[in-house]
């Protein structure tokens, strides 16, 4: 994913000169096709993440379109208030990508595993949240980055991930949409970020008839999408890689509970969420280990009543 | 517009402010008038602005990174006229714009600060795309002592001098009292030249009310080539107006009517 990302940033640094690069000493092998080609727009600035939020603002107020790139919790929770005072609520174009969403990089520990972010980003006024499912989807969120005028939060999944989409023309997509990947009648699963290959596989796998949905936008989301989802489906089974509170899950469920007070739908349907439990993990393993080892996982019985 | 002379227009600052933060029961007037002789000079012999045009592309840069100190500041802009001067009269009333912390909503402000330590990175990222650029404006970033206590500070501290940074300015306004007491013996500053110096920077300590020095040092920026430049101002908290002056309280006090007319007063009297 990380691949696409560097690619998609490269595709549209050659047409946009305002892109600007900055990584917090972090990106060895990805960042370098970049650094190579523009090396008056691509920075390092050291192992100082508050600094180089702040030198992002000060680049974008002078017009460039900066990129922060680091990984897990380094460019969110490290630097924080700089994102929320000074990215946010200036409103800047500067795009924060986190390598390593959730437990792509588990075995490295708690300080490595990004299982907050979403939510903490999410909550800023201002903060587009992405979380793309694959890496066709991280190259769309990447030119819709550049794009919009705003400041996105982009989650990647480690490199590698196979493309679960096959042959879809995401050109069109807007911000906020929702991603249909597998048809269905009656239970749908609704993935963010890398959850969606695995959930793919296991439904494929298992022969499973529901659909299957890609979130790669936490916020915004696009409500007549979801709202259409919530009166189609009797069950809906969210599955991320990110605590309960805060994440997919939970916009689901406040959508919902819109939905419902505003008296906007007939149909409720049940929701299940699958999310990592309110606690740390101290135990080392791959991430597909890690996963199972926090309940991330469908079972054949979630379907049962479809 | 016609120039007035730099210490009154000082004057006027100060007088603004007082009348600010008495209208308003407002905090942090201490340091509002230590930084006041800075902003002064600043504005009065040394930026290039354009009031009427404050986003004119080639101004310099002049950000606040002592957020709470910023009715001086909105005073300065609205004397030199980037907005009418009667704006200054809803300083932190309802519904007006002008919040206790330099709000970026208000013409001239380049940046909303609040949270200490952020504005320096900031005006790296300034420097370093106008270096970039080959722009010729200037970034001038003004901190507060106890600012210096943050991490974040260092690490931009560091970032200037690694890219030589020569048009960034770094004003320290070294009143040498924070929130809860004299920086020495809260977290100990000294030796702060030295300090800046083996950071990479080129320093020059002054004192900060004396106006001929502060042009004289502003007029030899930058003071070595291929480094940022640090300006340590000696000066006094609540300058100006004696029962103010190097008083801890006033950092959160508001003038009664007795105390707001002496001193004006005393001011005028200046």
């Amino acid at each position: 994913m990380r691949t696409a990302f560097i690619q998609q940033l490269i595709r549209e640094a050659r047409q946009n000169s305002k892109i600007f690069l900055l990584v917090g000493d972090l990106g060895y092998n990805v960042v370098d096709s970049f650094s190579s080609e523009f090396p008056s727009r691509y920075l390092n600035v050291g192992i100082a993440e508050q600094n180089m939020v702040g030198v992002a603002v000060g680049l974008a107020m002078e017009g460039f379109i900066p990129f922060i790139y680091s990984i897990a919790n380094f460019p969110t929770m490290r630097c924080m208030e700089q994102i929320r005072n000074d990215v946010c609520y200036h409103d800047f174009n500067i795009n924060i990508v986190s390598i390593g969403g959730g437990f792509s990089y588990g075995s490295l520990g708690a300080s490595h595993q990004a299982t907050e972010d979403i939510g903490m980003m999410r909550i800023i006024p201002n903060m587009t949240v992405c979380a793309p499912g694959d890496p066709t989807e991280a190259k769309w969120i990447t030119h819709l980055a550049v794009e919009s005028a705003h400041p996105f939060y982009i989650r990647l999944d480690k490199a590698g991930e196979a493309i679960a989409h096959s042959d879809q023309d995401f050109s069109k997509m807007k911000t906020g949409d929702i991603l249909k990947v597998k048809e269905g009648t009656s239970i749908a699963v609704l993935s963010t970020g890398g959850m969606l290959k695995y959930s793919y596989d296991f439904i494929s796998n298992n022969n499973i008839y529901c659909a299957l949905y890609s979130f790669p936008f936490i916020k915004p989301v696009n409500k007549i999408q979801l709202k259409q989802i919530f009166e189609k489906f009797k069950m809906i089974i969210t599955i991320e890689e990110h605590q309960s509170s805060g994440g997919l899950g939970s916009v689901v469920l406040e959508y919902l509970n819109d939905f419902i007070e505003n008296d906007e739908i007939q149909n409720i349907p049940k929701i299940r969420r699958i999310a990592i439990p309110d606690k740390f993990y101290s135990i080392s393993g791959s991430q597909n280990f890690l996963r199972e080892n926090a309940g991330l996982i469908l079972k054949k019985e979630f379907f049962n009543n479809g | 517009m016609k120039k007035v002379n730099t210490s009154d227009f000082a004057k006027q600052i100060r007088i603004e402010s007082l009348k600010m933060v008495y209208s308003a029961k407002a905090s942090h007037i201490g340091g509002a008038l230590s930084m006041a002789d800075i902003l002064a000079v600043l504005y009065n012999e040394i930026l290039s602005y354009d009031p009427a045009n404050p986003n004119w592309s080639k101004r310099d840069r002049f950000l606040l990174s002592k957020g709470h100190a910023c009715v001086s500041l909105y005073a300065t802009l609205a004397l030199k006229g980037f907005f009418p001067m009667d704006v200054l009269d809803t300083y932190a009333q309802n519904g007006s714009l002008l919040l206790s912390h330099s709000s970026h909503k208000i013409p001239g402000v380049e940046i909303s600060a609040g949270s200490l330590g952020h504005v320096l990175s900031i005006c790296c990222g300034l420097a370093y795309g106008a270096k970039i650029k080959n722009e010729p404006w200037r970034t001038f970033c003004l901190a507060g002592d106890g600012e210096l206590n943050e991490g974040s500070m260092w690490e931009a501290i560091m970032f200037a001098s690694h890219h030589k940074l020569e048009k960034l300015i770094l004003i320290i306004d070294y009143n040498k009292i924070q929130a809860m007491g004299n920086t020495n013996d809260i977290l100990n500053l000294e030796p702060l030249q030295l300090k800046f110096e083996n950071f990479g920077w080129a320093v020059r300590e002054i004192n900060g009310h004396k106006i001929d020095e502060l042009k004289n040092t502003f007029s030899q920026l930058p003071f070595e080539k291929g480094k940022p430049s640090a300006i340590i101002a000696h000066t006094i908290k609540g300058k100006g107006v004696d029962f103010m002056e190097d008083s801890l309280a006033w950092h959160y006090k508001n003038p009664n009517e007795e105390q707001f007319l002496n001193a004006l007063n005393q001011i005028k009297q200046q």
